[in-house]
């Protein structure tokens, strides 16, 4: 199909459609309002549910209802709705259900602003609920990357039976390009949803229950084993990463999202002026693509990480790292949205030199 | 000689033990909802939300599809459940520190969108879970392991009274207070119950019957006791009664 040119956030929301998402439950939160907005009309008509839930809290738990009953369902939300679902994300992650949250970010802590930033990597790589779980996360760059992301991503939760989140800068939520939704994305074998509490109990002839309780320590751990391995298994298979220039790079520069947009930018200017400047744009941010490091050569003797925040992703950096090369790290904050000119400044001074 | 059953255990609940100290009226509140599920032909395409509390464990007493909440979360859960499985009967098993405390959005918004399930709310006026701390139901002057000195409303205002509360929410359909203190309440109780999923089966939106229950451990009484205090005192502040019938359910 033609490209169409649609904001970011409609275009996710279409992108769930096509997913084959089922049900919808969300709350009003800028800067990823046109995502209930459109899915208030689009999955009505499409005969799927759609929910205004009365608060963040709500919404997470509707979602752990009907991904419970074994149906397709997604969130969305900005980062203090994010940090209110929480709570829930864990529950889901604890009983194994699958879900699709989409976390378009804006600047904090605590209420802080409208405007786009990476503030809540942690947030989201991390977790704020309890207990030993991890979501699956992306962070793309472009719309066309975002669509098929969000698309895949079903797939994704299915088959781990966990929670994907998809996090974007209100940058890209709020932005205009074309893209084409139609284009198809890789599938995964999905088992029959057999584990699912949807009120069948007569037909399979046993009671399903779905829950995150273990009361028996050894029980539990046994539980935490079994999420483990299955963590153990995204960290093999689902890191995600693209490497520009980075073969004859000397200072590679690190970035996700609108701040890799820029990157490239500033990238294309550098090797104008002979600079051999190369970058790792991670696609997944959990698993963090570790492995992106081990593609570089020797002659790469510095990391720049850019971020919308002040030195988040910098940790994994250093990890995968592991202190090999020197770590500098350039931040923006607060909704503010770095120049490429600034991440010139900074390339230069990381190799001790003056911009022309 | 010719032998007559009189009693038997429900195929509503899973056949074991159950987790609820002697003299709890959870157990009573359990049985009768197995029973109406089984007589009114439910079960098998029912799911339940358990909620946490003392009741936490009731995924595994049902004997149907159960899925289990977060604290007060059990009508969000629901929500979720019912609105992709709309053939599916839902209900939701929930104390009084769940759903009048922690879970005080998620429930008056059940009911507000007319939500079609049924809420079995057990009010003891105590957190029997967590040991007897002050719930927003217990009564003034009540002692509890956070109001050692008996509830003084001065700091801690009036319990509410939820069914009351709920009828003035216009989505509500069906709302009803019963006790299970001696059996011709239990008998009414059982009623209270059919009309209430009858009003989910005829898509009549949101139902809740509202139990008073005894926590004999944390009141410090013996069984009987209890239940002479839950007459005495708690029906006494929470009459028993319809406090909505919106929904022209076809039980009697
Ligand atoms: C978020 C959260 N807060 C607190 C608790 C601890 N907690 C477990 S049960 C409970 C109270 C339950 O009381 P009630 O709903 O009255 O049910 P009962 O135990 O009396 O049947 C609390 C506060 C929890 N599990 N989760
Ligand atoms: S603590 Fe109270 S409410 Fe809980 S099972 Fe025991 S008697 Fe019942």
């Amino acid at each position: 199909m033609a490209k169409v040119l649609m904001k970011g956030n409609e275009a996710m929301a279409l992108a769930a459609i096509k997913g084959g998402c089922d049900a919808f439950f969300g709350y009003p939160i800028t800067p990823q309002n046109e995502i209930p907005e459109y899915l208030s009309y689009h999955m009505k008509k499409e005969g799927r549910v759609f929910v205004q839930a009365e608060s963040e809290v709500a919404a997470i738990n509707m979602v752990y209802g009907a991904a419970g009953a074994g149906a397709r369902v997604m969130t969305s939300s900005s980062s203090p709705g994010i940090a209110l679902k929480q709570e829930g994300i864990s529950y889901l992650a604890g009983s194994e259900l699958p879900c699709v949250i989409l976390s378009v970010m804006r600047g904090g802590p605590g209420l802080g602003g409208i405007q786009p930033s990476q503030g809540d990597y942690n947030q989201i790589t991390r977790g704020g609920g309890n207990g030993d779980y991890h979501v699956l996360a992306f962070a793309p760059e472009t719309l066309q990357e975002t669509v098929e992301i969000v698309k895949q991503s079903f797939d994704l939760a299915d088959y781990y039976r966990n929670p994907v989140m998809i996090a974007v800068d209100g940058l890209i939520g709020q932005m205009m390009e074309p893209v084409d939704v139609e284009t198809s994305v890789p599938k995964k074998t999905i088992p029959p949803k057999d584990w699912a509490a949807e009120g069948k109990s007569g037909e399979r002839g046993k009671r399903n229950t779905v829950v995150s309780l273990h009361l028996d320590p050894y029980m539990l751990e046994k539980h935490n084993f079994a999420l483990k391995k299955k963590y153990d298994e995204m960290v093999d298979n689902e890191q995600r990463f693209e490497t520009i220039q980075t073969d004859d790079a000397e200072i590679v520069i690190v970035a996700y999202g609108t701040v890799a947009r820029i990157a490239r930018t500033a990238i294309e200017a550098l090797r104008r002026d002979g600079v051999k400047v190369g970058m790792i744009r991670p696609i997944s941010i959990w698993p963090f693509p570790e492995k992106a490091f081990a593609t570089l050569g020797e002659q790469s003797h510095t990391l720049l990480t850019v971020e919308m925040s002040l030195g988040q992703m910098l940790q994994d950096v250093k990890l995968a790292n592991n202190g090999k090369r020197t770590v500098r790290f350039y931040g923006r904050a607060g909704g503010v949205v770095p120049d490429s000119k600034e991440i010139i400044k900074e390339v230069y001074d990381a190799l001790g030199r003056q911009s022309s | 000689m010719k032998t007559k059953t009189v009693y038997e255990p429900t195929r509503g609940l899973v056949d074991r033990d159950l987790t609820y100290c002697p003299g709890c009226t959870h157990g009573i509140i359990h049985k009768l909802i197995g029973e109406v599920l089984v007589e009114k032909g439910l079960l098998d395409t029912s799911v339940g939300i358990a909620s946490v509390g003392c009741s936490v464990m009731s995924y595994e007493f049902f004997n149907c599809d159960m899925q289990q909440a977060a604290h007060g979360r059990a009508p969000a859960v629901a929500t979720g459940v019912k609105r992709v499985r709309p053939e599916t009967t839902v209900f939701t098993y929930q104390g009084d520190g769940d759903l009048a405390s922690i879970g005080m959005a998620e429930i008056v918004h059940a009911a507000h969108r007319g939500e079609n399930i049924t809420v079995i709310f057990v009010n003891n006026a105590i957190y029997g879970m967590t040991g007897g701390q002050m719930a927003p139901t217990t009564l003034p002057g009540q002692k509890t392991t956070t109001s050692p000195t008996g509830r003084n409303v001065v700091d801690t205002g009036l319990p509410l009274r939820m069914s009351e509360l709920l009828a003035t929410v216009p989505g509500a359909t069906y709302l009803e207070r019963v006790s299970v203190h001696d059996p011709k309440h239990v008998r009414k109780a059982k009623k209270a119950l059919e009309k209430a999923f009858d009003v989910q089966t005829n898509k009549k939106g949101f139902s809740m019957i509202e139990f008073i229950s005894t926590c004999p451990v944390n009141w410090g009484m013996n069984p009987n006791d209890s239940l002479a205090w839950a007459v005495d005192s708690l029906i006494d502040y929470y009459p028993l009664g319809v406090y909505k019938d919106g929904g022209d359910s076809d039980a009697s």
